[in-house]
């Protein structure tokens, strides 16, 4: 599984929907190995007195107000899809209930 | 052994908005497919979402309806997952900081005042309906990206009612907070049920099922009350529940296995980059606070305390808030508050039920209303005639007065037709007359009937019985 030093490269690459073989799968598990313990570095910093970062800008309310403005045409979202039919984009068939 | 159930809500609230989440899209229902999107909500590559300010608004005058504390400083996140109704393949929440903390629903069980206390109130986005034909999905992405936020409770609920009850009061808070209109139909408002049982006295929580996605609360109680005697006979039997997600099936009445722990989904939750936190001040909560419109159960005590409604009238006419609000337009225009009460309750409630349309769709308006509250309050129409009136109001509209004219509606309080009514009525019911001089004085109503039948209802009640008194005491 994954944890703080270790990431299951398999694991992670089942998530992304990534197909790896297995050398690469080899490969990059000590590649990532190897920079986590490069980031562990950070570890040694005392950072108890820190708050959590949410954004590296220090900008907060980028806010707009609810105005509708005009959306894109139909035939210009169908175009850009793989496939579409009546206006929807047509996709295989997914049953799973998120 | 005797087990206690312990269930906790998940809501999911449509705001009413005019534009989505995070783009100007338009927020409408039943506009044509994907008419309603833009490079933002189709997720395309380098689009960058915006706050709507309205929703931020909402979101937070929620939470101080429901008693939240307001998070002054709030932040968003990714939660990843492959579907096409996202096409982004993350939807946009808020993880570990949300706009609203803690809070409370007040609800009435069986006629117990409960509190059920929640957790968080956060802030995310709509996904888009899917259409599942023969071998493929269709996607419309006009609802992607809509204003969404989760009301999530604590499991301090034990029981169908007790969610049952919970729905409904958060339903209402919603409706008349002008936070959503709460439109089941229309999928407005989603819930996800969190349900463990436990052997009563034992303070940790079982092994807990969800059951998601359920918009109507009739089925949602059926699912609570087949989950909770699914599970106590699963531990009765040796079994053991293991967590896991659940649908509900209504046709058979029945949960079924959706997801199990084992394939449970990793979210790989993190800060969205391109989102900057929202900080909100103690004096933009003041002014929001100070803009919170009435709740049922101010809305209750006022007709009461200020009006002079019976306790029943309040509440059965602050359960449903487009029937509170034509009350309230009604009495601006009239003092006949009772009267008003009971046509709304009475013959408007059943014409409500009988066309099966909303009191907006009929052809009433609380102005007419007013008025045929007037006309009976005066005397000009009598109570049968103000129900055939509201009759023709509702299904046609028009003037009252006009009605009352053209249909001869009009109460006859005039003396000479009332003494004429009144010495056929003596006249014709000799029994009647005797023993009311026999001393029976409620032998009176007998000859008051005959009036009214002669008068085809026209004839004024009080008017006639004062005539046939003076008659017979003459």
């Amino acid at each position: 599984m994954t944890d703080a030093t270790h990431i299951d490269v398999s694991y992670v690459a089942n998530l992304a929907r990534i197909d790896l073989t297995e050398e690469e799968t080899k490969l990059f598990q000590g590649q990532l190995d190897q920079i986590l313990e490069y980031v562990e570095q950070l570890g040694e910093l005392d950072v108890s007195n820190v708050a959590p970062t949410a954004h590296a800008m220090p900008l907060v309310n980028i806010l707009r107000t609810d105005t509708p403005r005009d959306s894109l045409d139909n035939e210009a979202v169908t175009a850009n899809a793989p496939a579409a039919r009546d206006g929807q984009i047509l996709v295989p068939k997914i049953n799973e209930q998120f | 052994m005797k087990y206690e159930a312990c269930i906790g809500l998940e809501t999911h609230v449509m705001q009413k908005t005019r534009t989505k989440m995070f783009c100007g899209c338009k927020h409408e229902y039943g506009a044509e497919p994907n008419t309603n999107v833009c490079p933002v909500c189709l997720g395309y590559p380098g689009a960058l979402p915006v706050l709507n300010m309205k929703a931020i608004e909402l979101c937070c005058k929620a939470g101080l309806l429901l008693g939240c504390e307001i998070n002054p400083h709030s932040t968003w996140d990714r939660k990843n997952y492959f579907y096409p109704d996202m096409a982004k393949n993350y939807q946009i929440t808020q993880a570990d900081e949300p706009l609203c903390l803690g809070g409370q629903v007040m609800a009435e069980v069986n006629g117990e005042l409960k509190t059920f206390t929640l957790e968080r109130i956060h802030q995310e986005e709509n996904a888009a309906k899917n259409t599942h034909v023969s071998g493929a999905s269709l996607i419309d992405y006009n609802r992607a990206g809509t204003a969404l936020m989760e009301i999530v409770s604590n499991p301090c609920m034990h029981s169908a009612d007790d969610a049952f009850a919970y729905i409904h009061a958060l339903k209402l808070i919603m409706e008349y907070g002008g936070i959503s209109d709460c439109d089941m139909e229309k999928g407005h408002m989603r819930s996800d049920v969190n349900i463990s049982v436990r052997p009563v006295g034992q303070e940790k929580l079982g092994e807990k099922v969800e059951i998601k996605n359920m918009n109507s609360p009739s089925f949602i109680v059926e699912a609570i009350n087949y989950e909770i005697d699914r599970q106590i006979d699963l531990i009765e039997s040796g079994g053991a529940v293991v967590q896991e997600t659940r649908g509900y099936d209504p046709d058979r009445g029945e949960t079924f296995t959706q997801r199990t722990k084992e394939n449970a989904h990793d979210y790989r939750y993190f800060p969205d980059p391109d989102l900057l936190p929202v900080e909100i001040s103690a004096e933009q909560v003041a002014v929001w606070k100070s803009e919170l419109p009435e709740l049922p159960v101010q809305r209750r005590e006022r007709y009461v305390s200020e009006l002079g409604l019976p306790d029943y009238d309040a509440r059965v006419l602050t359960a449903e808030k487009s029937i509170s609000d034509f009350f309230d337009a009604a009495c601006k225009q009239t003092k006949q508050y009772k009267l008003v009460s009971n046509y709304l309750m009475g013959k408007v409630a059943s014409l409500v039920t009988e066309k099966g349309i909303a009191i907006g769709e009929s052809r009433l308006t609380a102005e007419t209303l007013a008025q045929v509250a007037e006309l009976v309050g005066g005397g000009a129409i009598s109570s049968s005639a103000a129900n055939e009136l509201i009759d023709v109001l509702f299904n046609e509209g028009g003037d009252p007065k006009a009605i009352v004219e053209e249909k001869g509606m009009a109460q006859v309080s005039d003396d000479s037709a009332l003494e004429q009514w009144a010495e056929e009525a003596i006249a014709a019911n000799a029994k009647a007359v005797e023993a009311y001089k026999a001393g029976n004085a409620a032998s009176v109503n007998a000859l008051m009937g005959y009036v009214m039948k002669q008068s085809q209802g026209k004839a004024n009640p009080p008017a006639v019985i004062a005539m046939l008194k003076k008659k017979l005491d003459a």
